[in-house]
C-alpha cells in the first residue's frame, strides 16, 4: 500500500484535541514536582542543584544537537526537561556532578538525537543513562546517603533493597526479620536511603493521581507492572504481607512504573500491548530482585521491554471490525 | 586488472579508503575483544599483519596451482601454518602479550580480514602486489585497533600516560580522580567507540569524494568495484 493511502485523512471539519507535546510534558514536570520537593526536604538543597544542572545540561545538549544536525529546534517541547529531571531522580545525592553531566549528554546525544529526536528513540533516554552510569561507576551509583544525612553521625547506609534480598536469601520471612529495615511508615514517607526521586512513595503516588486526572497516562501499564510484580513477590514471600509491602515501597519500582514505563515513545499503543508490556516489566523486575546479583532490576526490566515493544505491537495489532483472518484472505484471493 | 594500479596505491588504500575494520567492517571480533588497552590492541594488530603479509605472499604464489573449488580450505591451511608460527614466537618472546590476547591469537586463523584479502586480492594478483596489499591492510588494521585501544583505555581504565604532557602521570586520573568510565572497557563501550570511528571514517571518505554511505545500497562499499554483475544486481534489489 502506498504511503498516500495509508495517511489518507477524511474531509474537514476535524475535531481538534488540545493536547500538544509541550502540554503533556509540562504535566509530567508538574507531576514530578512533589517528588522534587520531598527529595529536597530529605536530602537537602543539593537536590535542587543536581536537578537544575541535569535539566540545564539536557536542554543545552538538545539545542546544540539540533543545530549541529541541521534540524528544526525542539527544545520548546520540554521533553529534554523531563529527561533531565528523571536522570537527576535516578542518581544518589552524593553523585559527582561531572558524572551526572556525562549521563545527560549520553541520554540526549546517543539515545535520543542519534535516533532522530523525540518520538524516535527506542529506549527511554533517562533509563539508558542510568544503566550507563551503573555500568560505568558502580561504586558511586551504589553509595546511599541517609535522609537528613547532615545531622547523622554516619552519612551513608545500605539501601533497604539489599536488606530485603538478604531476608529472602536466608529464607526466614517472619515479622522479626524486618527489624533492621526502616519502618513501613518511613518507607512510605521516603525516610530511607535511595536515589533522589524514588524514595517518597506518597509524592510519587500524588504525581500518578495528577497524571491520571489530566489523562496524560492510563493506569494500564503502572497497574499491570506493579500488579504482576506484587503477585510474584506474594508467592516468593510465602504470602507474608510485610515482605510484599517492603518490596513495593523500596527501590525505584514506583518511579519506574509511573514515570518511566509509561513513556509514550517506548511503550505499546493499545490496551493489550500495554498489559503485556507491564507484566513483562513486573516479572523481569521481580526475577532480578529475587535471584539476580544486582539489588535493583526496574531499569533493566523497562529497558528490556522497551526493546521488545515493536514485536509486542506486531502481535497485538487490533483486528478491524468485520475483517477476516489474513490467512483465509490470502487463500481466497489465490483460489 | 588490478595490476595496472600503482603499488603505492595498493599500499595506501588499506589505511583509510579500504580500511579493513572501519570501511570494510571485517575482523570486528578481535577488534572489539582485544581493544581494551593500547598494548594488546597493537600487539594483535602486528601479529595479524605478519600473518596477513606472509599468507598473502604464499597464496598469491600458489594461485595458479590451487584449484578454485577447494581454494578456501587451501587458504585456511596456509593461514593456519603462519598463525602457528606467530603464536609460538609470541609465546617465546612476549609471554605477557600472549596472556593478554589469550584465545584471540590462535583465532587469527579465522580472521575475516586475512581470508578476505586472500579471496579478494591475493588469489587474483601478483606476489609483489599481494605483499604490498597485505602490508597496507595490516597497517590499516593496526591503526584502527590502536585508535580503539587508545580511546577505550583513556576513558575506561584511565591509565594512558603521555610523558610530554603532565610529567608522565596518568592523564584521566589527574583530571577526574580515580573514577574511569568503566563502560568504555565493557562490551557496550566497545560498540559505541567502534560505531563512532566507522562514522568518522565514512565522513572522511565522503569528503574525499567517495559515494555517500546509504542503508539500502552497496554503492558506498569499497569492494563494490570488484563485485560481479550478478552480485551488483542482487545487491540493488
Amino acid at each position: 500500500m502506498s504511503l498516500d493511502k495509508k495517511l489518507m485523512v477524511s474531509a474537514s471539519p476535524h475535531d481538534h484535541s488540545k493536547d500538544t507535546v509541550t502540554r503533556i510534558m509540562l504535566d509530567v514536570v508538574i507531576a514530578l514536582v512533589p517528588s522534587l520537593i520531598a527529595a529536597t526536604i530529605l536530602f537537602g538543597a543539593n537536590t535542587i542543584l543536581l536537578s537544575a544542572i541535569s535539566v540545564g545540561t539536557c536542554v543545552l545538549t538538545e539545542y546544540v544537537c539540533r543545530i549541529v544536525m541541521k534540524r528544526h529546534q525542539t527544545i520548546g517541547d520540554l521533553s529534554a526537561v523531563v529527561t533531565g529531571l528523571l536522570i537527576a531522580f535516578n542518581i544518589p545525592v552524593s553523585m559527582p556532578i561531572w558524572m551526572l553531566i556525562l549521563g545527560d549528554v549520553f541520554a540526549i546525544v546517543v539515545v535520543k538525537q542519534m535516533f532522530g529526536g523525540i518520538g524516535m528513540n527506542f529506549l527511554n533516554p533517562a533509563l539508558a543513562a542510568r544503566i550507563m552510569l551503573i555500568a560505568s561507576f558502580p561504586t558511586e551509583m551504589g553509595k546511599w546517603n541517609k535522609p537528613f544525612f547532615w545531622k547523622a553521625e554516619v552519612a551513608t547506609t545500605a539501601s533497604p533493597l539489599a536488606g530485603i534480598k538478604e531476608i529472602f536469601r536466608s529464607g526466614e520471612i517472619n515479622s522479626s526479620s524486618f527489624s533492621d529495615l526502616p519502618s513501613l511508615k518511613d518507607m512510605l514517607l521516603g525516610i530511607r536511603a535511595g536515589s533522589l526521586g524514588e524514595v517518597c512513595a506518597v509524592a510519587l503516588i500524588a504525581g500518578l493521581i495528577y497524571l491520571l486526572a489530566r489523562k496524560v497516562i492510563k493506569i494500564t501499564i503502572p497497574l499491570s507492572f506493579v500488579g504482576s510484580f506484587a503477585v510474584i513477590m506474594l508467592i516468593a514471600g510465602k504470602f507474608n504481607l510485610t515482605f510484599l509491602a517492603y518490596q513495593l515501597l523500596s527501590g525505584g519500582l514506583l518511579l519506574g512504573a509511573i514515570f518511566m514505563a509509561t513513556d509514550y515513545t517506548t511503550s505499546p499503543i493499545n490496551f493489550k500491548g500495554q498489559v503485556v508490556f507491564g507484566i513483562g516489566c513486573g516479572v523481569i523486575t521481580a526475577l532480578i530482585r529475587l535471584f539476580g546479583n544486582l539489588p535493583e532490576g526496574v531499569s533493566f526490566a523497562i529497558i528490556l521491554m522497551n526493546i521488545l515493544v515493536p514485536h509486542i505491537e506486531n502481535l497485538t495489532t487490533p483486528k478491524p471490525f468485520g475483517t477476516v483472518k489474513e490467512k483465509k484472505k490470502k487463500a481466497g484471493s489465490e483460489g | 586488472m588490478a595490476e595496472k594500479k600503482s603499488l603505492g596505491k595498493e599500499l595506501t588504500k588499506g589505511f583509510l579508503d579500504e580500511n579493513p575494520v572501519l570501511r570494510l567492517v571485517l575482523g570486528t571480533c578481535p577488534t572489539l575483544a582485544v581493544s581494551t588497552s593500547v598494548e594488546s590492541a597493537v600487539g594483535m594488530g602486528l601479529a595479524a599483519s605478519i600473518v596477513l603479509i606472509c599468507s598473502n605472499v604464499v597464496i598469491s604464489a600458489l594461485r595458479k596451482v590451487i584449484p578454485s573449488k577447494v581454494r578456501i580450505p587451501a587458504y585456511i591451511v596456509v593461514i593456519a601454518s603462519f598463525v602457528t608460527i606467530v603464536q609460538m614466537l609470541v609465546k617465546a618472546f612476549a609471554p605477557s602479550l600472549d596472556e593478554q590476547l589469550g584465545v584471540y591469537l590462535p583465532l587469527i586463523v579465522v580472521n575475516c580480514i586475512i581470508l578476505g584479502r586472500a579471496e579478494a586480492f591475493a588469489g587474483k594478483n601478483s606476489v609483489v602486489a599481494s605483499a604490498v596489499d597485505g602490508l597496507g591492510m595490516g597497517i590499516g588494521f593496526t591503526i584502527a585497533l590502536f585508535l580503539m585501544g587508545f580511546i577505550r583505555e583513556f576513558f575506561g581504565t584511565g591509565t594512558i600516560t603521555i610523558s610530554l604532557i603532565n610529567g608522565g602521570q596518568p592523564l584521566w586520573n589527574s583530571l577526574f580522580g580515580e573514577n574511569p568510565i568503566l563502560i568504555f572497557i565493557l562490551a557496550p563501550g566497545g560498540f559505541f567507540v567502534f560505531g563512532m570511528l566507522i562514522m568518522l571514517a565514512n565522513k572522511i571518505a565522503e569528503k574525499k569524494g567517495k559515494p555517500k554511505a546509504q542503508l539500502h545500497s552497496c554503492k558506498a562499499c569499497p569492494m563494490f568495484a570488484t563485485c560481479t554483475a550478478q552480485e551488483k544486481e542482487d545487491c540493488d534489489r
